[in-house]
């Protein structure tokens, strides 16, 4: 029985810029409740502006040319993401989408320590909460994801690059969001933690029931982790399905060209003959 | 045919405020030309450390370096020597070519710097490295850094290397900052290089994958030490140290994880 939590229809970004980029072009696409969906593709495909678009997260030169997205709320609401004025924008992101931004070294303030950036999220969208609540699911928060409620006092800088990844989803977590939007949240770490990363992603994924859309490059990383697939090229997705499929049996000439770009680990050797 | 040997090398670094750091611990190896060793290890293993100590970046606190059976020289013209004879290509090209300087100029240094070839052969010279790393000198040489794409620049840091004509490479994640839709050709150039030129390549990295498929053999570093060194496959395949075991599980190894649906999809 489908259950869907965000239908995409026909949905076009243009970069208006001269001459005009077509970044997306029609996507159309009907993402589960709990499922990990893996959007890949190489650079400049339009798949990180997809994942941007749906949340209205793009600045100018992007318009949205065509299409849209509706948010099928758990509280049983269908909400038109392209209808919501600016304020509502501003409660629903965040809230009921979050993102895990590429490059966690980056995306956290470096002025600030890490207890006071996840307190930011409650202060703003759950002003009702007590200055001791909002500590109290900071750390809460840091438990979870294994990075340690003592860490909250540490700047940036202090932490690894693995832990910071985990600040990162840490804050994705804040508010329970029902879906996560993670932006190649591993690709700058080392095969050990981005593993542990990984699992704790599903664990995570198990314990609260969002669902992941999972912006990467990284086809054979994608194939072990995803419930389905979307291939995206010159912003189409030519090819959506099971990992599973994909992998077995791929239909798209482009698929095939992509699996075939990736080393194998095991199996025989020689470059990569499908 | 050269040889580098790499004898006890020991590394400490003085931390303040946490004592010292081992670096590297008694690491030796042997990098013949015509041969590739892939050296992986997690972040912070010492891959870069040792990457510094081959090209004199850095002075081991113990053992040493010999190339020829020569121990490289502290400074001076002998080390200059020595850096032609070892090249390095860096990880990433967006920060290792100066964006104030055209591809030309580039590749005219080292030639130049080196006295590689007559003056009067320095344009043909760049024309011809440019055409070993398989671009077209026409459409690149009076271009700079940001007109080219990353694979391109990569190329140009790779003929720079080889301006020189050294005998060994030193490639420290040569691929890692590239799309993956252009790493493999990267590699294969590199490949290909190594097997014309008789190149001895040093290729730091931590994806076991491409490591296996490029290397004829594999260190594989931990906490400054070299855990296990052996044939590529021998190594990636049936792994015997537990800390080797342990990164080969953590690799994304679709083969292995969709082992047990292949025959009914098929």
């Amino acid at each position: 029985m489908p259950d869907p939590l965000l239908t995409v229809r026909d949905f076009s970004v243009v970069y208006d810029v001269d001459p005009p980029v077509a970044a997306v072009k029609n996507v159309t696409l009907e993402l589960q409740r709990g499922e990990i969906l893996g959007l890949a593709g190489e650079s400049g495909c339009g798949k990180t502006t997809l994942a941007y678009g749906v949340q209205r997260l793009l600045k100018a030169p992007a318009v949205i040319t065509s299409g849209s997205v509706t948010f099928h709320d758990a509280e049983g609401d269908d909400i038109d993401v392209s209808a919501l004025g600016a304020e509502q924008m501003r409660r629903f992101r965040w809230d009921k989408i979050s993102m895990v931004f590429q490059g966690a070294m980056n995306a956290l303030n470096p002025v600030a320590t890490i207890g006071a950036q996840l307190e930011d999220v409650f202060e703003v969208h759950r002003p009702g909460m007590s200055r001791k609540q909002r500590r109290e699911a900071v750390a809460e928060l840091l438990e979870i994801v294994k990075v340690g409620a003592q860490r909250a006092r540490s700047f940036p800088h202090e932490l690894s690059g693995g832990m910071r990844q985990r600040v990162m989803i840490a804050m994705a977590l804040a508010l329970r969001p029902q879906l996560m939007v993670m932006d190649e949240p591993t690709t700058a770490l080392d095969v050990l933690v981005q593993r542990e990363i990984l699992r704790q992603i599903s664990q995570l994924r198990e314990e609260f029931g969002f669902s992941v859309i999972f912006i990467t490059h990284d086809l054979p990383l994608l194939l072990e982790i995803s419930d389905r697939i979307a291939i995206m090229r010159e912003g189409e997705i030519v090819e959506i399905d099971t990992a599973e499929r994909i992998w077995n049996a791929p239909q798209d000439e482009y698929t095939k060209t992509l699996l075939s770009s990736f080393p194998r680990l095991t199996g025989e050797k020689g470059v990569v003959v499908r | 045919m050269s040889t580098l040997e790499v004898k006890s090398v020991t590394k400490v670094y003085n931390v303040r405020g946490a004592g010292q750091l081992k670096a590297l611990d008694d690491v030796s190896f042997t990098l013949t030309s015509g041969r590739t060793i892939g050296l992986v290890g997690q972040s912070g293993s010492g891959k870069s450390t040792i990457a510094k100590i081959l090209t004199q970046l850095e002075t081991p606190t113990s053992g040493e370096v010999l190339l020829d059976g020569t121990p490289i020289p502290r400074r001076g013209r002998g080390l200059r020597t020595y850096r032609q004879q070892l090249r390095m290509v860096f990880q990433d090209p967006f920060a290792s070519l100066n964006p104030y300087h055209s591809i030309r100029y580039h590749l005219e240094r080292p030639l130049r710097l080196d006295a590689v070839v007559p003056k009067s052969e320095t344009e043909a010279e760049v024309r011809r490295l440019l055409e070993r790393v398989r671009l077209v000198p026409d459409a690149v040489i009076d271009r700079r850094p940001h007109e080219l794409s990353g694979g391109q620049r990569q190329r140009v840091a790779i003929a720079r290397a080889l301006a020189s004509r050294p005998k060994i490479l030193v490639a420290d994640e040569p691929v890692s900052m590239l799309d993956v839709s252009i790493r493999l050709g990267v590699l294969n150039l590199l490949a290909d290089l190594q097997r014309e030129e008789g190149l001895g390549v040093l290729y730091i990295t931590h994806d076991l994958a491409t490591a296996r498929h490029f290397s004829d053999e594999i260190m594989v570093l931990n906490q400054g030490r070299i855990v296990e060194h052996g044939p590529a496959d021998d190594v990636i395949l049936r792994p015997q140290d537990p800390y080797t075991q342990e990164l080969r599980a953590a690799s994304p190894d679709p083969e292995r994880f969709f082992a047990d649906t292949r025959g009914g999809a098929r």
